[in-house]
């Protein structure tokens, strides 16, 4: 008797442990009337997409369902989500690059009610005559500056207006960083997780102003014209950073952050996605964002670095009736008060659309001083980057020649933005 | 009462046969397809016919990433095993405190392999900036011997659970028997203890060679490769060849060496298996 009362309550535990994988995801879909699913990338924002949604629902009844991505898992989270039942409705690329993977999933958004709403064609991934992506929010990144520390120094933001000047600054603090109690820029973190600060985003100066040169957006094959000046800018920062060129290879983004919430360096490379976190700590007014200079162009004209690699594309392949309620829901976000007041103050985004209000982001706000006073952005050119081989092979060999600053490591830098870039295309680009 | 098995058979093997076709067959015959395709995910696939399988052999860095990984499995397996057997004999000793040793050795063993990484590359590279040297991401053969220190870490205590079992079961009369007839404690370790182990000893090397070869956590989390490739291994590469460019025909190329890889492990691994099932003995 007893072995048959166990024998039946193993089998309730199988079935039930059977079953309950058929539980979840019931919830997409079974509404007549569609639902979203959106495929979130930035982690920082969770939080406020998650009450976004629930606004959403409650507001129309639409059920949105908002997951994040793991930070750097965005990729493989999609491509893993996108093989199931029930995807991602909406889900973001980060621009022609990305666009290559996922073009046969991007609905032609060129009839839709957002991309009416666009305050220009620069913010749309188009290709021929379809709409694939439209970004959402844009952003800018600089040498994010603590005025009050600069101040104590001696200099004011004003004083900075040339690659000549941010040098003769740096290398004063630097040197009398004893007496000051703090040095010129946070280390430049170049751990894996981190080293995109530098092989993406600094590494798009150089690119930047020799498509500018050959008056091109993009290139099979590059030719460095200004990778001089690249390699002047990193110098200045490792040389008067808080730490040693050979600690760098273990260093990240984190450390770098740390090192100026506690107040031990003037400047941080980085961009306005910081903001809450900063401001949290040092207040407003201790804030602002310089342009990179590295000595190149006009550089009393050079503004900061402003653009996106956040498009939102429409899952082409969903049921008629999610993707009816996608199109509605960010069209909602960004045209609505409640969504547009939620993307400027919960999230700190700047959104390229006509109802954008009025976001509270100081690094933000001073791009668009800079945009009035006449100074030109500089585009984010980096998201034609051929591959993530790329910047890795940029990546370790700067790192190289942080540790060791050489002439003959600084020729592997070379060698590897201008011979592997041609390489990496092709590789990219074979049938 | 064979009769009644028979009949309930199917009912009992069912269940598992359906959980490890859907976890393990299913997929696995998928793989094999997909490594002949382009694609992005797995609905939107095109056959490709063999030239995935072209490029793998064409790619420099998939030899590269072999090769580096058989000069790691070859010396973290004999390492583990040597060092597990020594501490297993150590242990069946009459030592004082000897359980609370075979704990602590075995604790390792509890913690993944990404936390393990993260702790060993703050540890290496705290030896190593004190030392004046490059750190780990500039450092091949830092980055090499730390893999196998940390492998080392990981699993010895864990094969020396099993050659303790092992060893524990060796008859004592055999021993006295040997002692009698006067066997140095070094002739019975090799005559017979060893023999006796055999079958701990097979599962062991299988246990490390198949966790050695197909080591991902550890290396991503120690070295992530670094620098340029240097310290990567198969599996770390297959990732890579897999996210680290866009474009369907890279995820062909990652499926069609995952189906390699996998082929390679089971070939080694039969192989090892039948040789040293042949050095088995029956008590």
């Amino acid at each position: 008797m007893r072995k048959k009362i166990l024998s039946v309550l193993l089998l309730c535990v199988m079935a039930a442990s059977a079953l309950a994988g058929c539980g979840d995801g019931s919830g997409n879909g079974d509404s007549g009337e569609g639902s979203v699913y959106f495929l979130n990338f930035k982690p920082e924002q969770d939080e406020a997409w998650q009450e976004l949604a629930d606004a959403y629902t409650k507001e129309t009844g639409v059920d949105v369902t908002v997951v994040t991505a793991a930070s750097g898992e965005y990729e493989t989270t999609l491509m893993s989500e996108m093989g199931k039942d029930g995807a991602p409705t909406l889900f973001q690329v980060n621009g022609p690059v990305g666009l290559a993977n996922w073009k046969d999933y991007c609905l032609d958004l060129s009839d839709s009610d957002i991309y009416g709403q666009l305050v220009s064609d620069d913010y749309a991934l188009i290709e021929g005559d379809s709409v694939y992506g439209i970004a959402y929010l844009i952003e800018s990144y600089g040498l994010i500056t603590n005025t009050k520390l600069l101040a104590k120094a001696g200099y004011s933001p004003d004083d900075i207006q040339s690659f000549d000047d941010l040098k003769a600054v740096a290398e004063d603090i630097s040197a009398r960083s004893d007496k000051l109690g703090f040095t010129a820029f946070t280390s430049a973190g170049m751990d894996a997780s981190s080293d995109w600060r530098f092989k993406t985003h600094l590494a798009n100066l150089p690119l930047y102003f020799e498509y500018k040169d050959e008056g091109v957006t993009s290139a099979k094959a590059v030719k460095g014209t200004y990778l001089d000046n690249y390699r002047d800018i990193f110098d200045l920062y490792i040389n008067n950073a808080t730490c040693d060129g050979k600690e760098l290879a273990a260093k990240t983004g984190d450390d770098s952050r740390n090192e100026f919430l506690a107040q031990e360096a003037v400047f941080f490379q980085n961009g306005s996605w910081e903001y809450n976190d900063l401001a949290k700590e040092l207040g407003d007014e201790a804030l602002t964002m310089l342009p990179i200079y590295i000595g190149v162009g006009n550089e009393a004209a050079q503004g900061l670095c402003t653009g996106t690699e956040n498009y939102w594309c429409v899952n082409s392949q969903a049921d008629q009736a999610d993707i009816d309620a996608t199109l509605a829901f960010i069209n909602w976000c960004v045209s609505s008060e409640t969504g547009t007041q939620a993307m400027a103050n919960d999230m700190g985004f700047v959104i390229p659309f006509q109802n954008a209000a009025q976001t509270p982001n100081v690094f933000v706000q001073q791009d668009a001083a800079n945009l009035a006073a006449g100074k030109v952005p500089v585009a984010w050119s980096f998201s034609t980057m051929p591959s993530e081989e790329w910047k890795n092979g940029v990546g370790s060999a700067l790192t190289a020649y942080a540790a060791d600053p050489t002439d003959a490591n600084w020729e592997a830098v070379t060698a590897a933005f201008v011979d592997r870039w041609a390489k990496e295309y092709e590789l990219a680009n074979q049938e | 009462m064979e009769k009644a098995l028979k009949r309930y058979a199917p009912f009992f093997v069912g269940p598992v046969l359906a959980a490890f076709a859907i976890g393990f067959i299913i997929p696995f015959i998928q793989g094999l397809y997909l490594s002949f395709c382009r694609f992005t995910t797995i609905d939107n696939a095109q056959w490709a016919g063999l030239s995935n399988f072209i490029h793998v052999f064409s790619d420099r860095s998939f030899g590269s990433s072999f090769r580096f990984t058989v000069m790691f499995t070859v010396v973290s397996v004999v390492l583990i095993n040597v060092l597990g057997f020594a501490l297993a004999l150590a242990l069946t000793g009459k030592l004082r405190g000897t359980n609370i040793f075979r704990t602590v050795f075995f604790m390792p063993n509890l913690i993944g392999g990404i936390v393990l990484g993260y702790i060993w590359q703050i540890l290496i590279n705290g030896v190593l900036s004190i030392a004046g040297k490059p750190l780990l991401a500039l450092n091949a053969p830092a980055g090499y011997w730390g893999l196998i220190i940390l492998m080392c870490w990981q699993q010895i205590g864990y094969m020396m659970i099993i050659y303790i079992a092992g060893l524990q079961n060796v008859p004592d009369d055999l021993l006295e028997a040997a002692q009698i007839d006067g066997a140095s404690s070094w002739k019975s370790l090799w005559r017979i203890k060893l023999p006796m182990v055999m079958p701990s000893i097979t599962i062991c090397v299988f246990l490390t060679l198949t966790n050695s070869f197909k080591l991902f956590d550890q290396n991503l989390a120690l070295t992530a490769g670094e620098p340029a490739h240097a310290t990567e291994m198969l599996a770390l590469n297959i990732y890579n060849t897999f996210y680290a460019r866009a474009g369907m025909q890279w995820k062909g190329f990652g499926q069609a060496e995952a189906v390699i890889f996998c082929i390679v492990v089971i070939a080694i691994s039969l192989i090892q298996l039948q040789a040293t099932r042949s050095k088995e003995v029956q008590q």
